[in-house]
């Protein structure tokens, strides 16, 4: 192996400090929340148990924890599926250059830019004055489309940019109709990039603050909730409640990379299609 | 034509939905600006007071001000960390498996809750705190320190915590397309370490460098959460403005500041627009 220069180990060590800012943080908590029962919301530790994770599991005396998770389960399944949907249709739509092409893509990117509490005030107001109620379901869904659909629409941009167009010729030359093309030969090649779509879709929706805020109405989402216990919960078990609720992104994250490793190991495997040429 | 009309049909709920829940609301954001309000309800009308009263106060200039140092400081360090990191992990790591790996590593934070995140430093921070008791123990202060928590200090760093992925993707995107023989070539000129980095690197990088400055910038001027939550109150910025307003049902004038925050955040972006055009970098 070649000899690496003093800047390469300079950096490593940034590079390790840079993982460890990300990281500690969030580990101190995942130590903290198996505080004992008298154990308060720094170190040191006061004896470790499960006390605090039992607690959440108990009847609550403010808010509704259980209840606001599948909620915001919910609405995260909810906004992935349009996020992924809506994303590859407006993919498809700006390879074909139309009409308002460049004014839709202003404003998505827009949509990333602008405050979200701008969105939250102003959908918050739409519905008041309509006289509709306001609820995560609704209003909120459609907030959340907001930040989510123009991180599908930029994904669905990157995968169509670098998509080798003689594919569909190919399908094309060989008598398929559009429908086909799409379903058979243009879909299975960017799969693993709609699993990307997803991911963005259902973790946003399900971490999502701002938008929500004026937009959830009576029942809270999971972040509203855990926020609202900021204020007035004192005691190690929002740390356990940070801790479970981080395990749970963890693991979804990881169950949308497992998917995209799968499926990319099963196109390497099942396909000899070409190899005979080469 | 029928391509044209099938390109609209998929375009159609990506554009319905932004114009429902982004055009819509800010239109409505800017009508209401110019509304009234009593005590407890709003009532159409069009007068300009909300804006006299958020121009005529002194409160206003100190809290917009705050907010543009929040983003230069945050911009300023979010840049030099995240240009750092994603020069590591284009230039240093030379396996494509090791660099996504790591790059993975950066990334999967952001697909965190927020809010825990800015939790998850108060033990740290804290006045009986990892950082605190660690410094009193080897002796580098006697008294642990006031303002590492709720102050300007511990806002800052929640931001860089925040965004500072918002940098290292697009840039390390950039570096990832630099031409490796370009390089090459200036090394082969006698070009040092720092003149590649200076005259090749850097000005091939700026686009990357303007997407997660607006990004950080706009993230960082539109909060109102993070100032709330890690100065425990104690400092302003307009997203808090706002949100004051908002909780006491004083929508119009909320709307007026909203309108300002809005045309100062345009503004900041057009000027960095010209720089850069977004769409062919990706």
């Amino acid at each position: 192996m070649e000899k690496r220069s003093r800047s390469f180990y300079v950096l490593s060590a940034f590079f390790a400090l840079f993982v460890l800012f990300l990281y500690g943080p969030i580990l101190t908590i995942g130590i903290l929340s198996f505080q004992g029962p008298q154990g308060g919301l720094t170190f040191p530790m006061n004896g470790v148990s499960l006390y605090w994770f039992r607690n959440l599991f108990e009847e609550q005396a403010v808010g509704d924890i259980w209840g606001s998770f599948r909620r915001s389960f919910a609405l995260g399944m909810l906004v992935m599926v349009t996020t992924v949907v809506v994303s590859v249709l407006g993919g498809l739509a700006f390879r074909k250059r139309f009409a308002g092409a460049t004014l839709l893509f202003y404003l998505s990117v827009a949509s990333l830019v602008i405050p979200s509490i701008l969105v939250s005030l102003g959908v918050g107001l739409i519905f008041n004055q309509l006289g509709l109620p306001v609820h995560w379901a609704s209003s909120g869904y459609g907030s959340q489309l907001t930040w989510t659909l123009p991180f599908g629409l930029l994904i669905m941009f990157a995968v169509f940019n670098r998509f080798d167009k003689s594919y569909e010729e190919a399908a094309r030359d060989q008598g398929a109709t559009a429908w086909q093309t799409f379903a058979h030969v243009v879909l299975p090649i960017i799969a693993p990039s709609l699993l990307g779509v997803a991911l963005f879709g259902f973790t946003l929706s399900y971490d999502e603050f701002a938008r929500t805020l004026l937009t959830a109405g009576s029942y809270n989402t999971l972040p509203l909730e855990i926020f609202g216990m900021t204020t007035n919960v004192t005691t190690p078990v929002i740390f356990a409640l940070g801790t479970l609720t981080t395990l749970f992104s963890l693991v979804v994250i990881g169950i949308f990379f497992l998917a995209v490793w799968l499926m990319s190991r099963r196109k390497d495997k099942s396909s000899d299609a070409g190899k005979g040429l080469v | 034509m029928t391509k044209q009309l099938t390109a609209w049909m998929q375009a159609a709920p990506m554009a319905l939905v932004l114009l429902a829940f982004l055009v819509a609301p800010i239109i409505m954001i800017v009508i209401v600006s110019f509304w009234g309000a009593t005590e407890y309800s709003i009532y159409p009308a069009f007068q300009f007071d909300n804006y006299d009263f958020l121009f005529g106060s002194p409160v206003t200039y100190r809290v917009f001000f705050n907010t543009l140092k929040y983003a230069a400081i945050t911009w300023l360090l979010t840049l030099l960390i995240g240009f750092t990191v994603a020069y590591f992990l284009a230039f240093e790591v030379r396996s494509l498996k090791w660099q996504i790996a790591l790059f993975l590593l950066c990334t999967i934070p952001f697909w965190t809750s927020n809010i825990i995140r800015m939790i998850s430093w108060i033990p740290f921070l804290g006045r009986n705190g990892l950082a605190n008791s660690t410094l009193i123990s080897w002796g580098v202060i006697d008294e642990p320190l006031e303002w590492l928590l709720f102050s300007d200090f511990s806002v800052v760093l929640a931001f860089v915590h925040l965004y500072t992925l918002f940098m290292v993707v697009p840039i390390f995107n950039s570096m990832m397309r630099i031409d490796r023989s370009l390089i090459e070539a200036a090394r082969d000129g006698g070009a040092s370490g720092w003149q590649v980095l200076r005259h090749v690197i850097v000005p091939l990088c700026k686009p990357g460098i303007m997407i997660g400055t607006i990004f950080v910038t706009t993230l960082v001027m539109g909060d109102f959460i993070t100032v709330r939550f890690m100065s425990g109150s104690q400092r302003a910025n307009v997203g808090r403005l706002i949100s004051n307003d908002i909780n006491l049902l004083q929508y119009p004038s909320a709307s007026a500041t909203a309108v300002v925050l809005l045309a100062t955040v345009l503004i900041v972006i057009g000027l960095l627009l010209r720089v850069v055009d977004i769409r062919k970098e990706l």
